[in-house]
């Protein structure tokens, strides 16, 4: 079984503790979404079980055959134009380039781009555009664990939800693990099976939400409704420091 | 291959992009003349005159030979600084410690006039080959050293993460992600560097050694062969513009189309 195993970890920049004890399994075919306040230690919890980072303390064991990472920021290589970037990820996997080129045209397609923007440099795209791409090159691999940093944060509400449909579409169907970080709570509500709460100084799981209906029978009422349930929750108002500012 | 094809496929666009080059040269080239109608043939020859002693030159077996002595000399020491200054700066880029150390040196010797270099040199080296090559070497290495290194210190961290996070092996990591970025930096360097070799090749020859086209020009001085001088200036600047329009100029264009 291929699951993603956290044990007590600890994580510190110098003397700043950044992350204290965290412990939590993310198990095939799941999605896990950690929420929390910007500035709380997400992304580097990210990174650590994405392996960018090295373990201090603790143990980040990861047993999925195959990963892929898909950032906030596109971090598309600038002197690559679209289909090269996406390619790359299978190249880097040892596919034949003529193989990579064909997969990546067939993604690029289902991820709404046209085939006059193949040959495109990034800067010639839009910031949704290159999110897209960013997007394809993270699954065209087919990775069974997807990790996601905020990904959706900076794009409008109608490719935010396209977007998240494919995604959901792959959950579905049981292709993909996703293990997400996010401030957005609604967003962690449509997407996740569980979700952590991360209080921060220094980052620590408060609280973790199950939601139990399969993702894609989750329409906006569900999702509206188990926002407003969650906003009244203690925890929640404690760690996003709501209070103040009602 | 395909990008050698590129750049010869766009090379004809990019000539006839050129007619308002060609403009701006014709009316200097107008302005030289009306100069010359204004203080006479001693101080400023006619265009016409000195494309005629030009020709005259270049059908001349010495004068060919004048410039490629020049030619060698200029490029050994560019060569030297290309090698060198290329390896040592993307070295230097690559270790934090290295390239602090490096940087007051760099600006010792970018801030040392080239002419106290020619000096020092004649004085170590007598009159000769050496002399000039140790100066064009002194003259153009920093200026590569430094576009080497910026170019390994500006090296994206989010895009070494990004190539970390999907297992890129080393030599894709260089290939695909380091070099791209590197090169946008070091092939301009490389180009500024050819012109300052290129111009103090003919100013160390002209204090240093008895050939060479600086030689020639320091001749023509005190002959007050005013033409010669200014046929030598023309095949100096010829040969540079041809360099420089001709055969650099559409390899960076195609180098750097991703840019802004």
């Amino acid at each position: 079984m291929e699951r993603l195993e956290v044990k007590g970890l600890n994580h510190s920049f110098g003397f700043t503790k950044i992350l204290h004890d965290i412990n939590f399994t993310l198990n095939k075919g799941e999605v896990l979404s950690i929420v929390g306040p910007s500035g709380g230690g997400k992304t580097t919890l990210l990174h650590l079980c994405a392996d960018l980072l090295d373990v201090e303390e603790g143990s980040v064991k990861n047993t999925f055959l195959s990963t892929a990472f898909a950032f906030q920021e596109p971090r598309l290589l600038p002197w690559k134009n679209v289909i090269d970037n996406i390619s790359l990820a299978l190249i880097a996997k040892g596919e034949k380039k003529s193989e990579a080129i064909k997969k990546s045209q067939e993604i690029a397609l289902r991820f709404g781009l046209e085939e006059d923007d193949f040959d495109k440099f990034p800067k010639d795209l839009s910031g949704g555009m290159k999110q897209r791409v960013s997007f394809a090159r993270a699954l065209v691999t087919k990775p069974s664990l997807l990790f996601l940093d905020e990904p959706f944060s900076a794009l409008d509400i109608g490719l935010k939800k396209e977007l998240q449909s494919v995604l959901i579409d792959m959950i579905s169907k049981k292709e993909l693990s996703v293990l997400f970080i996010t401030h957005d709570l609604m967003e962690a509500i449509r997407l996740s099976d569980e979700m952590l709460l991360l209080k921060a100084d220094p980052g620590h799981i408060v609280k973790k939400f199950k939601f139990d209906i399969v993702q894609n029978q989750r329409d906006d009422k569900y999702v509206y409704g188990k926002s407003a349930e969650i906003l009244q929750d203690s925890e929640i108002i404690n760690t996003f420091e709501l209070e103040l500012k009602s | 291959m395909k990008f050698a094809l590129k750049i010869l496929k766009d090379f004809p666009a990019f000539l006839w992009s050129g007619w308002g080059a060609v403009a701006s040269i014709l009316l200097f080239i107008a302005l030289w003349d009306s100069g010359n109608q204004v203080y006479g043939d001693l101080v400023l020859p006619s265009p016409l005159e000195t494309f005629k002693t030009l020709h005259a030159m270049l059908n001349d077996a010495n004068v060919i030979a004048e410039i490629k002595t020049t030619l060698y000399r200029a490029s050994v020491g560019f060569g030297i600084s290309l090698l060198f200054g290329t390896a040592l700066g993307l070295l230097a880029g690559f270790f934090a410690t290295a390239s602090m150390m490096s940087r007051p040196i760099v600006t010792i010797l970018v801030g040392m006039p080239p002419i106290a270099w020619i000096v020092l040199a004649m004085i170590w080296f007598g009159m000769g080959d050496e002399t000039v090559i140790f100066t064009v070497i002194v003259a153009s290495f920093p200026i590569i050293f430094v576009g080497a290194l910026q170019g390994t210190r500006t090296l994206d961290g989010d895009l070494k993460e990004m190539a970390k996070s999907f297992g890129f092996p080393w030599h894709m990591k260089f290939l695909d992600v380091y070099f791209p970025h590197i090169f946008s930096y070091v092939f301009p360097a490389w180009v500024s560097a050819l012109g300052m070799a290129w111009k103090i090749v003919i100013m160390a020859e002209l204090l240093a050694t008895s050939d060479g086209i600086g030689a020639s020009l320091a001749t023509a001085r005190s002959q007050l062969d005013t033409p010669t001088a200014l046929a030598i200036v023309t095949i100096m600047i010829g040969s540079l513009m041809f360099i420089e329009y001709i055969i650099l100029e559409p390899i960076k264009r195609e180098v750097e189309l991703w840019r802004d």
